[in-house]
Formats: structure tokens, sequence, C-alpha cells
């Protein structure tokens, strides 16, 4: 690869080859203060490559690559060098990491106790997140991420993967207006997941993203319709986080008991809501009146 | 119709966990998790170890369930016992 870069998100070490030299300096941009070591092993591997030699100069295209391949994964054009390399950091981990039970989930912290947030692309999971990541002060919300939560299968704590938060769509101007434009990456515009734009989690995020927090809150949003709560009982919450996590089955009985455990030592809701100023509310009052 | 016989799980095969209307079954042999409802986590725990059909599961679970001297009983255990021979839970002895 002619072009690389090494960048530590929560427990992963990741190393993002390139063909080109655009997806490297956007990606060192976004992870610049990220811890940094350079002679650590890297856990996961990502290649953006051209399909052919030739590629590179006449019509630029990204491949995603790296220990895991998914024959289906489609060439992106070159300017959405960035989108291919977090596709592809997302890919390594969903597939390859076993030290933890994977949660596709959002989650923040509060004195040491973590709120999960589950959902399909849509349910607002991320931009929950990333608007409890921004409220109030330092020493309020702790963003750990915006699409991967890890529970660790023997002490059943959440640990984060604050990877830069990916903003989609109407969540860009929503977050956009409370956070400062240096925070911000590049717009990339017209995506196949539509316009997206990248938010470096606060200093305060990134320098904490080793330390654990007790599961206290699992919500299951939905984003639309009348404001809601259902309780959920363990069971479902059981059958959920099995579709919502990418690495149940490799892990076998740790997987199994990790997910019985978090289930039943935490309290379970879906809930809906109209606009995110409502979810918000939603997420404090459950907060306050439930988490354990 | 003949009362089929079957053997439960060799002892340490499943690992069952209550998580409230439903209970989760992890098969050690296959790494499977199944999701069961009652009469399931019953019948699996009225089995003991020796061979059984449903006949004698009907006479041991009419203790903790009001059948009420139902005949209809038996069939639906007969069917139940081959839904658990299906997932691999329990054997046909």
């Amino acid at each position: 690869m002619r072009h690389s870069t090494r960048i530590a998100v929560g427990p992963v070490q990741f190393r993002i080859g390139s063909d080109w030299a655009e997806p490297i300096a956007a990606l060192e941009r976004l992870y610049a203060g990220y811890p940094r070591d350079e002679a650590r092993p890297a856990d996961a591997t990502v290649r953006l490559f051209a399909a052919r030699p030739w590629r590179r100069r006449l019509r630029p295209s990204v491949h995603i690559g790296g220990d895991f391949i998914v024959p289906d994964a489609l060439p992106l054009p070159l300017s959405m060098g960035l989108l291919a390399a977090e596709m592809g950091m997302n890919l390594q981990v969903a597939l390859g990491w076993r030290r933890h039970m994977l949660l596709h989930a959002s989650a923040v912290a509060k004195d040491g106790r973590a709120l999960i947030m589950s959902g399909e692309s849509g349910s607002g999971k991320s931009t929950l997140a990333a608007l409890l990541g921004e409220k109030g002060g330092e020493g309020d919300w702790r963003l750990m991420g915006d699409e991967f939560t890890l529970i660790d299968p023997a002490a059943g704590d959440a640990f984060a993967f604050p990877r830069a938060v990916s903003l989609k769509n109407d969540a860009i101007a929503e977050v956009a207006a409370h956070v400062d434009p240096v925070r911000l990456g590049p717009l990339l515009a017209a995506t196949p997941k539509g316009d997206i734009r990248h938010l470096i989690p606060r200093a305060s995020a990134i320098a904490a993203m080793h330390e654990p927090a007790r599961p206290a809150l699992l919500l299951f949003p939905r984003f639309g319709g009348e404001t809601a709560i259902e309780p959920m009982g363990e069971g479902e919450a059981f059958v959920r986080l099995t579709e919502a996590s990418t690495n149940y089955v490799a892990l076998g009985e740790a997987g199994f008991a990790a997910l019985t455990r978090l289930v039943r030592e935490t309290p379970a809701f879906g809930i809906s809501y109209p606009d995110s100023a409502a979810g918000i509310a939603l997420v404090e009052q459950l907060w306050a009146e439930t988490a354990r | 119709m003949t009362d089929r016989v079957y053997r439960a799980a060799p002892p340490g095969a499943l690992r069952i966990e209550p998580l409230g209307e439903l209970t989760a079954i992890f098969d050690r042999r296959s790494m499977q998790t199944h999701l069961v409802v009652s009469p399931m986590p019953e019948i699996l725990e009225a089995m003991g170890v020796d061979p059984c059909g449903a006949a004698l599961l009907a006479s041991r679970l009419a203790a903790s369930f009001d059948f009420d001297g139902d005949d209809d009983v038996q069939p639906i255990l007969a069917e139940r016992l081959d839904e658990l021979a299906a997932m691999g839970l329990v054997e046909r002895a």
C-alpha cells in the first residue's frame, strides 16, 4: 500500500492502507486527537485498493479489502474513500473481533454507568448518542460510540468504541448546530447511505475511551410516531440483542452467558419519539427513573 | 399410537436460563441457542435420566400442571417431544 496510517479506537488497533493519499489524509485529520502507538500490532487491517493497477489513474474507484472481504462490497468513487475506510473498519471489527461481545448499538455513559441503545439504521440511535454526548458541560454524558458497543464476556462491563460519529442526512444539521465546525469532517454528499458527515467526539470522550462502564439501561429506540415507552421483557431483549450482535454465534457459550446476564441485570425499554428533543427527554426520564 | 420413548440430553450438555416468559437454552454440543416457551422447559426438567415417553411425562407433569384428566395431554406431549427431538435437545431412545 502506498499510503497508510494506524488508528486506535477503543481496544482496536487498525492499520489502514490505501492506494491513494486522500482517504488517509482525511482519516488522519479525523483521528488526530486519538492516542497513537505505532509499535502496537494491528488487530484489524483495512485496505483500500484499486481494482486494477491502471484504474488508479484512469477511473478512480475504491475497493474495500482487509482481513475479511465481503464479495459484494461495491466499489465506491474515490471521493468516498473516507466512507470506504469507515465501512472497512466496521467490517473488520464486526467480523473479526472476539475479545468482547459486539453489539450493533450506540452508547453513552455517566458516572461509570452505560446507557446502551440498539436499533436498525434510521432508529436514531446514533443521533441520540451524538446529541447526548454534546449535552451540558464536560462531565455530563460521555459518548462511548455511535455504532458498536463492546461487552466484556467475563465481567459484563461495556467498553467504548468511539470512532468518529457518522452523521447522516437530517442529523448533520441537527448536530452541527451544537458543535464547533472544527470537529466536523468533510460533507460526503449522495453516498449509497445518503449524505454523511463525521463528527469528532469530544476530547474527554476520546481520553476516557478505555474506561469501562456498567450497563445500566437498555433502550430500543424507534424514530417517528407518538412518544411512547414500552417496558421490554428479558426474553425479547435477549432475542433483539442476539440479532444486534455481530459475533454472538462465534463467541459460543461466553456470548450466551454475557447476553443472559446483560438482559437480566439491565432494565430494557422500547421507545418511540417524533423528534430528537422528545427522544432526549425520554432518555433522560428513563435514566432518572429506572437505570440501575 | 405407540408411545415413542425419548432420552434427555446428558448432564451438562444444556445450559438452561429462564428469561421471563422465554427460556434460552444453550446446547454445548451443537453451540446452538434455542428459545422456547412453556411447557418445553418443564418437559426437559421432568424427563429425568431414564428414557421416557408421553404417558410417563403426563403423569410426572400432572403434579405441576392442572390437566384435569384431559385425554388430549398425551398426544400434545408427544408432539412437543418430537419438536424437542427435532431441535436436538432430546433424542429418540
